[in-house]
């Protein structure tokens, strides 16, 4: 089996008594959707924020690619290629579509200290710009003010902008959250198409759009994983079953 | 921004016509008054690369527009009085020529601007604010306890610094010269906004999370920001030495910094043309209320609380009504 | 240099720092509360020393004109919250810079306008005109020491009133969480008119005392204000204790700054060129002793946020 993508050992964290994290060994392979499922107030948000770099855990070991993670921040992982989109959508609401994916295709080239170019007239950053844009299905967008856009909208401007990162792993914070089941379904196609780009860490509650996708599954309970396995293995362990899958199924 | 531009457009060409014509009709005072309005106007722009594109709201820049100001002042007080700044290790004499002062200008401020901002911007919000305030406070205690350069009492230019092939005395060529910067400015910063610097930087106002997010770090993109912005502004302060002949402490003061932002304010946030709206209002305020009422900052009061209040887009916004953004 | 003169030098010191936490206090207790960064603070420092000097002069009474300057600041702080802060209270900052600017522009001319340009001067109360012997010689302003005195029941009268009141509880818990203020039931319209008048009093207040010592005049209020705004943000924004602290390390700084720096320096260069680098050093210090507290804690010393 190929060398894990992105590797958390033992990650710990701590807010005075509460342990949010406890313990958590979880890793991404390449190829592979691996989806994050447990109740609110797990500790799903408090992993991606960890993972990537907004928050510092106490203890334990985040590995990317090989290196280890300890001590860097948020900007530095980004640039190593950990692609997130935020649980609340998150985007530039005074930039139109098309700007806000340019301004993720020029993060990703590490230059942002041209100061007379107009990035709307460089074929460099617009180019991979709008293909971005019409893999989630946003062509015709450009111009759009990213504030006027439907949720739905909104939620595949972050995934255009995660994708035009070009990262080795995209970490996504619910991406279906307040999407209708149609929404859910398109987005679902998106994603599932995604993994070739790059592994998925996928956090969300959508069980539907979690066992189409996920080629294995991690349940997070009080901070800590009670079961890593495939769909199926997921779907019949007893304790998943009590402690979570039972109470919304 | 369809019916923003012809809007625009105008207002630059007022400021140009205006004082062409009133130079004809021999009136000197309406064409420094333009002058005034075009350099306040290149001050404002200055700032507002940090304000409206940066959305860095200092409280401070009057401390690159007076240490502009004094730049042209010192040198030019050197070259009059034939005394060399320094002797040691080489010998730097003063100079009247605008084409050395202007690259001394840009340099002391930003220097200046750069290490304010190294330190101030590693806060946020309202301390940002109070500390952009208080460094801008220091540089004025110590223009005013620094005896050597006039301390409390400023520093004269006897004769206005000098450009090639202009006389600089002549009202109209002056302002020919604040025009030009003024333009340049203004181009510049409008370049500027459409660059990637620019998108990043406006990006990072909006939403700081998600430009941390794609690997960009903004203390980078800001403190540029921020010493581009000192730079501008301290020309300004040089080309206004040169204007009045004269440069105080005053330059440096609290209510300069507070009057560079009211120009962007009255103009409209992040309208590249606002400085100059808001300016050339100020200027014209003055100039008329100023007549009626020795009072009559406290009607500039007045309006700039109902501005703020209610008019939320500045005077292009009234006049456009359209809010507008970055 | 003798011994009495660096009392006198630390009591005057002591005696900016008391007066700069009055002034100080009510900034950051309007901040702490209701998020606003308030400009218009030393407006209400002239407001407060202006009603002192003409009620004094009218009445004869000092006394008569310290309560006046309470009521006046109180009243108007009052009446500029309601008609213009609450506007801003759920705006961003530049906004309220600006608008607190503008008021500044309004009170200053108003003010202008009714008592004119010269400044006026109030004269300290008989009973506090004498002077007290310092030990090792040297005598001591009485009124000043008053002055240290009201500084620091001031100080002791917030504590109690943040710490064991009901509208100090309604305080903490307005800077805590707003919604849950409103929750309880609390009218938060008043308690924030009455927060910025309680402010704008204290601020009127130091006007008052302050005025005393110095002449009363336009513009008096904005140096006080770019201090007392030092003053919290070494203290950090929102902490009365933090003002505290910020003030009198502000005061004693400035205050043996300006004495000792050019007796310093006139060990190493000649008398008058010390006098110039270290009063020009002096009128600094503070900023500088900012920018360090900055480096080394950003949110200042009791801050907690950025």
């Amino acid at each position: 089996m190929a060398e894990p993508i992105l590797e958390i050992r033992d990650l710990t964290k701590s807010f005075g008594a509460l342990t949010v994290s406890d313990h958590i060994s979880l890793d991404l392979r390449a190829g592979e959707i691996h989806a994050l499922i447990g109740p609110n107030g797990a500790g799903k948000s408090t992993l991606i924020k960890q993972i990537c770099g907004e928050l510092q855990q106490d203890s334990g070991s985040i590995r990317f690619a090989g290196r280890d993670l300890a001590g860097t921040g948020t900007v530095e992982r980004a640039r190593l290629g950990l692609a997130r989109t935020f649980q609340v959508s998150s985007v530039a609401p005074e930039f139109t579509t098309l700007q806000n994916v340019v301004l993720a295709v020029q993060g990703a080239s590490g230059r942002s200290f041209g100061f007379l170019r107009p990035v709307l007239s460089d074929p460099s950053l617009t180019g991979p710009a709008r293909r971005h844009m019409e893999r989630v299905g946003l062509t015709g967008r450009e111009n759009i003010l990213a504030s006027i856009l439907s949720h739905g909208e909104r939620r595949r401007l972050e995934l255009a902008m995660a994708l035009a990162m070009e990262p080795h792993v995209f970490l996504l914070d619910e991406p279906m959250a307040g999407l209708g089941p149609e929404g859910s379904v398109e987005l679902t196609a998106i994603l599932a198409n995604l993994r070739h780009e790059a592994p998925i860490l996928l956090v969300e509650h959508d069980m539907d759009a979690v066992f189409a996708l996920a080629d294995r599954i991690s349940v997070l309970v009080y901070g800590r994983i009670i079961a890593t396995g495939n769909v199926d293995d997921i779907r019949s362990n007893p304790e998943v079953q009590s402690s979570y899958l039972g109470e919304t199924a | 921004m369809l019916r923003e531009t012809p809007v625009n457009i105008a207002l630059v060409l007022l400021l140009l016509t205006v004082p062409v014509a009133a130079s004809a009709m021999d009136e000197p005072f309406i064409v420094t008054l333009a002058t005034k309005v075009a350099i306040f106007a290149t001050a404002a722009v200055g700032l507002n690369i940090a304000l409206g594109h940066g959305g860095l709201v200092s409280f401070g820049h009057a401390a690159f527009f007076g240490i502009g100001g004094y730049g042209a002042g010192i040198l030019a007080s050197h070259a009059q009085n034939y005394e060399p700044l320094m002797t040691w290790p080489f010998t730097v004499e003063g100079t009247q020529q605008m084409l050395i002062i202007w690259p001394v200008a840009l340099l002391a401020g930003g220097i200046a601007a750069l290490a304010i901002g190294a330190l101030s911007l590693r806060t946020s919000g309202v301390y940002f604010i109070m500390i952009t305030l208080a460094f801008a406070q220091m540089v004025f205690y110590f223009a005013v306890s620094w005896p050597a350069y006039g301390g409390e009492d400023g520093l004269p230019i006897y004769v206005r610094n000098s450009f090639p092939g202009l006389n600089t005395l002549r009202p109209l060529d002056f302002f020919a010269v604040a025009f030009v910067w003024f333009l340049a400015a203004t181009l510049f910063s409008i370049l500027l906004s459409r660059s990637r610097f620019g998108l990043a930087l406006q990006g990072a106002r909006q939403n700081v999370e998600r430009v941390r997010a794609v690997g960009i770090d903004p203390y980078r993109l800001r403190l540029v920001a921020f010493t581009i912005s000192g730079m501008i502004t301290a020309l300004a302060g040089a080309l206004y030495a040169d204007l009045n002949r004269f440069v105080s402490p005053s330059m440096l003061s609290w209510q300069t910094s507070g009057e560079i932002m009211v120009f962007i304010i009255l103009g409209g946030v992040g309208r590249h043309f606002g400085p100059l709206a808001g300016a050339a209002l100020f200027i014209l305020l003055e100039y008329a209320l100023g007549g009626v009422s020795e009072y009559w900052k406290f009607l500039l009061g007045v309006l700039l609380l109902l501005v703020v209040l209610f008019a939320h887009g500045g005077l292009i916004g009234v006049v456009t009504r359209r809010r507008h953004h970055g | 240099m003798s011994a009495a003169l660096l009392i006198e030098q630390v009591l005057n010191g002591l005696q900016l720092g008391v007066m700069l936490f009055v002034m100080a206090a009510g900034l950051t207790l309007i901040f702490g509360v209701m998020g606003l960064i308030n400009l218009a603070h030393g407006s209400l420092y002239m407001v407060g020393a202006f009603a002192c000097a003409a009620v004094a002069a009218a009445t004869g009474s000092f006394w008569l004109g310290l309560a006046a300057s309470l009521a006046a600041a109180a009243i108007t702080g009052a009446i500029v919250e309601i008609v213009v802060i609450r506007r801003l209270y759920s705006r961003d900052h530049l906004d309220q810079v600006l608008a607190t600017f503008a008021l500044i522009l309004i009170f200053s001319e108003g003010t202008r306008w009714l008592f004119g340009s010269f400044p006026l001067y109030l004269d300290v109360p008989p009973i506090l005109s004498g002077a007290v012997p310092l030990p090792g010689g040297g005598a001591y302003s009485l009124y000043r020491l008053a002055i240290i005195g009201a500084g620091i029941l001031v100080a002791a009268g917030l504590f109690l009133l943040i710490g064991r009141t009901r509208l100090g509880i309604r305080i903490r818990a307005g800077e805590a969480d707003r919604e849950m203020i409103a929750a309880l039931g609390v009218d938060i319209g008043r308690l924030y008119t009455m927060v910025f008048a309680l402010g704008a009093a204290l601020a009127g207040f130091a006007g008052a005392l302050v005025g005393t010592i110095q002449s009363v005049q336009v513009g008096m209020g904005e140096p006080v204000l770019i201090l007392a705004f030092v003053v919290i943000v070494i203290g950090g924004i929102g902490s009365i204790k933090g003002a505290f602290i910020g003030a009198l390390l502000v005061g004693i700084t400035d205050t043996l700054g300006r004495f000792l720096l050019p007796i310093a320096f006139g060990t190493v260069m000649n008398a008058s060129d010390a006098t110039a680098v270290g009063s020009a050093l002096a009128s600094m210090l503070i900023y500088i002793l900012m920018a360090v507290v900055l480096v080394v804690r950003p949110g200042g010393l009791y801050g907690t946020a950025t």
